[in-house]
């Protein structure tokens, strides 16, 4: 129900980290997870709500890599 | 397995006529983005559940809003996608224009609700109020911003709270709506509850409850399986976004919610009253709520508006006589499938006009 | 009913308020046109240089902040007019403009964006020819209106109803830049993208240098590409289908419009344009657009169909259609 996409964690300080969207900088509360610099974020209205395992081409691939799998 | 082959295997279906219904908002705005219905075979029928929580907020909500936004000393946070939701007293773009009566409303869009931490430090004699709607994704944040502004003694801040949770929805249209053959479940709300808050639902009602993503990729994929698995004749729980969807969702993100809310019934426009899917600041937060409880007054729908039927499926949105009628539309609406960009109303509107 | 923010948003609501109360009073056969600017017919004879007809367009700028990241509104509203009389294939020849001051203001500043008027209307080839101040109670607020005259030569024939099954599209750059820019500003959200505000005189010279049968040309300001395109759709009764890879939007403002939920096809921009041309001379005109400045990274985004409404082909090659822009564009959370 809600938007919330996937940028990379450039700087953490505390609960704020600066998340990076192609080049598009804006601090995000991480009080909800635990990012490292480098890993990517799922935010929502200016909260990360998870940490992503993977970059988003990746993870498409994967999937249907999974699809293969269960058919 | 290419995507090709699963638009070809979705697209060549020919097996009974299907209704899948994807229960989020931001879904439909996907499918209908990315053209997925010209991608499948006609026997694998969409339809847009009551996943969007702008629009089934009920008019009461609103002209709370309005009126905090025309006090003196106030200033109303909102999301850009309430502003044209309809109150009894006109919408909050409406009101924002209304100047005549001297009382200007001081309305600010926001991005985040976390903005009114800094806002209220830098302004203390301005009481800032937040019009806090959302579903289990966007609840966290609001229980933050409530634990910061404790943490750091702000005391002008109030939350006018329209909270709602999807999962006692979905368990209402199950109870509801028996012909539904499977659900697409809302990624953003099951990245904070978890996988495991559909198995109830899956094994009670043999319904495949399939999790996906907001890529078109996703939602082919979680398509794909809901179509295999009713071929299979199986009603599983599946997650088709584990990359961000953990099978407990986020443990600290549920905390933050529970420490915070508690739930009560909630108003569904064009749903009605369901018990137990809406969020309320707990007694001891009280300090910072605007008042949420009992804002269940609804506009009188107009006698024509099937707003309900749409939104559980059982009539496509031209068999509303306001839409055939043309007196419902996306300038003019009067229901929640209309109102919102993402409603199926609206988007039928944008498709046929 | 009130007037929202949403009438000022180019889309739906702007066009019904200007059916329902202007064009009701103002209807006439030059206006009912509606294109970028108003065609006027020259009295027939000697004595206009080659030229047949008068382009005649006025706008109003009323944009916040006053300085941008690649302009200001000094330029803005410049650039804004001379293109809307680029668009309909004249050469811009005179300007004039209307200050509407808030108390407040900083007369610096404002000597700066008069300064930066000034020195557009050089480079887009226009005298300012004629202009009235008034001053307002406010805060320091700047509004400005520009109302421009150009010349169109002989031989040319560009509106909005002229494109034929066939035609192709081409779009002259990058969508959704001044948009991305002004909210990045007012939403806090940090990039280095900056207002494609310009004055395309460059592109619009250099199609016809080239000798391209230009049928239609519009500049693609509020509303977006999305409203333009079923703009043109309905005017040249005609279907248009464009193709979604090919749309040119900057990883920067698509990384923009992902965090605010905002489609570039109804972002605003300042300085890009659409020209409609047959497709035998698609590659000819490309290449004419994509030597000059603004025209650097211009693409074929679609093409004219027998048919009506406005149409997009989606990567995974489904076609949906698309209508104009509802409501503002606000930022949304689902």
């Amino acid at each position: 129900m809600c938007v919330a996409i996937p940028g990379r964690v450039t700087e953490v300080d505390g609960t704020t980290a600066k998340v990076d969207f192609n080049g598009n900088s804006v601090n995000v509360n991480v009080g909800l997870v635990d990012p490292k610099v480098g890993q990517y974020v799922l935010v929502h209205a200016g909260c990360a709500i998870e940490v992503m395992e993977k970059e988003q081409a990746q993870e498409i691939i994967d999937l249907f890599a999974d699809l293969e799998a269960m058919a | 397995m290419e995507i090709a082959k699963v638009i070809d295997y979705l697209k060549s279906y020919d097996g009974r006529q299907l209704k899948l219904m994807e229960v989020c908002g931001t879904h439909t705005a996907a499918i209908f983005k990315n053209g997925i219905r010209d991608l499948i075979s006609p026997k694998i029928r969409l339809i847009s559940g009551p996943g969007c929580p702008v629009c089934v907020t009920p008019t009461a909500f609103i002209d709370k809003c309005v009126e905090y936004a025309k006090a003196p000393g106030c200033e109303l946070l909102t999301f850009g996608d309430m502003m044209k939701v309809p109150g009894s007293q006109g919408s909050l773009s409406e009101n924002k224009a209304a100047g005549e009566s001297g009382a200007k409303a001081n309305i600010t869009i926001m991005y985040s609700p976390l903005e009114a931490i800094e806002k209220a430090k830098q302004n203390p004699d301005i009481t800032y109020v937040v019009a806090a709607v959302g579903f289990e994704t966007t609840a966290p944040t609001y229980a933050l911003l409530i634990r910061e502004a404790e943490r750091q003694g702000v005391r002008n801040i109030r939350l006018v709270t329209a909270l709602k949770t999807a999962i006692p929805a979905l368990r209402w249209i199950c109870e509801n709506q028996n012909d539904i053959d499977g659900f697409i479940c809302p990624g953003h709300v099951s990245v904070i509850t978890g996988v495991h808050v559909y198995d109830e639902l899956a094994a009670g009602f043999g319904k495949p409850f399939v999790v996906s993503g907001f890529e078109a990729e996703h939602i082919l994929a979680a398509i794909y399986r809901i179509v295999r698995q009713i071929e299979a004749g199986e009603g599983r729980v599946e997650n088709m976004y584990p990359n961000a969807v953990r099978e407990d969702g986020n443990p600290k993100a549920l905390q933050a919610i529970e420490d915070v809310f508690a739930p009560g019934p909630a108003v569904w426009r064009g749903l009605g009253r369901i018990n137990g899917s809406g969020l309320y600041l707990k007694e001891e937060h009280s300090v910072y709520d605007g008042g949420s409880r009992g804002l269940d007054e609804d506009m009188q729908l107009p006698d024509g508006c099937r707003c309900g039927d749409v939104i559980t499926g059982r009539i496509n949105p031209d068999q509303c006589p306001m839409f055939a009628g043309g007196s419902c539309t996306p300038m003019d609406p009067f229901g929640p499938c209309m109102v919102s960009s993402e409603g199926s109303c609206g988007i039928w509107y944008r498709n046929k006009h | 009913m009130k007037i929202t923010m949403a009438h000022g948003s180019g889309g739906k609501s702007s066009a019904q308020l200007m059916k329902d109360i202007f064009g009701k009073h103002f209807s006439n056969e030059v206006l009912n046109k509606m294109e970028d600017a108003a065609v006027l017919n020259l009295p027939a004879g000697e004595g206009n240089g080659g030229f047949a007809r008068i382009a005649c367009s006025t706008d109003s700028f009323v944009v916040t902040p006053l300085i941008f990241k690649g302009g200001d509104i000094g330029k803005l509203c410049v650039c804004g007019t001379v293109n809307d009389l680029l668009m309909m294939g004249a050469v811009p020849k005179y300007l004039t403009c209307g200050f509407i001051m808030e108390e407040g203001l900083d007369t610096e500043l404002l000597d700066q964006i008069v300064g930066s008027m000034a020195a557009q209307a050089k480079e887009a080839g226009v005298i300012i020819c004629a202009g009235d101040t008034k001053v307002v109670e406010g805060n320091g607020g700047l509004y400005i209106n520009t109302t421009g005259i150009g010349l169109i030569p002989e031989g040319r024939d560009v509106s909005s109803a002229n494109c034929r099954e066939g035609d192709v599209i081409i779009c002259s750059g990058n969508l959704g830049d001044h948009h991305a820019c002004i909210l990045s500003h007012r939403m806090e959200i940090e990039n280095d993208i900056k207002s494609d505000c310009a004055a395309l005189n460059d592109i619009v010279d250099g199609l016809f240098a080239a000798g391209i049968n230009v049928r239609t040309m519009r500049d693609v300001t509020r509303g977006g590409l999305g409203t333009v395109i079923n703009e043109i759709a309905e005017s040249s009764s005609c279907k248009i289908e464009l193709d979604e890879e090919a749309i040119p939007v900057s990883p920067q403002v698509k990384g923009f419009s992902d965090i605010l939920g905002l489609d570039p096809l109804y972002m605003g921009n300042e300085g890009k344009m659409i020209a409609v041309v047959p497709a035998e001379q698609a590659e000819a005109a490309l290449a004419a657009m994509r030597a000059t400045e603004h025209g650097k990274d211009a693409a074929l985004i679609g093409r004219v169909l027998d048919g009506e409404g406005a149409f997009i082909k989606t990567h995974l090659g489904a076609t949906r259609r698309f209508d104009v822009l509802y409501g503002e564009g606000l930022p949304r959370i689902c």
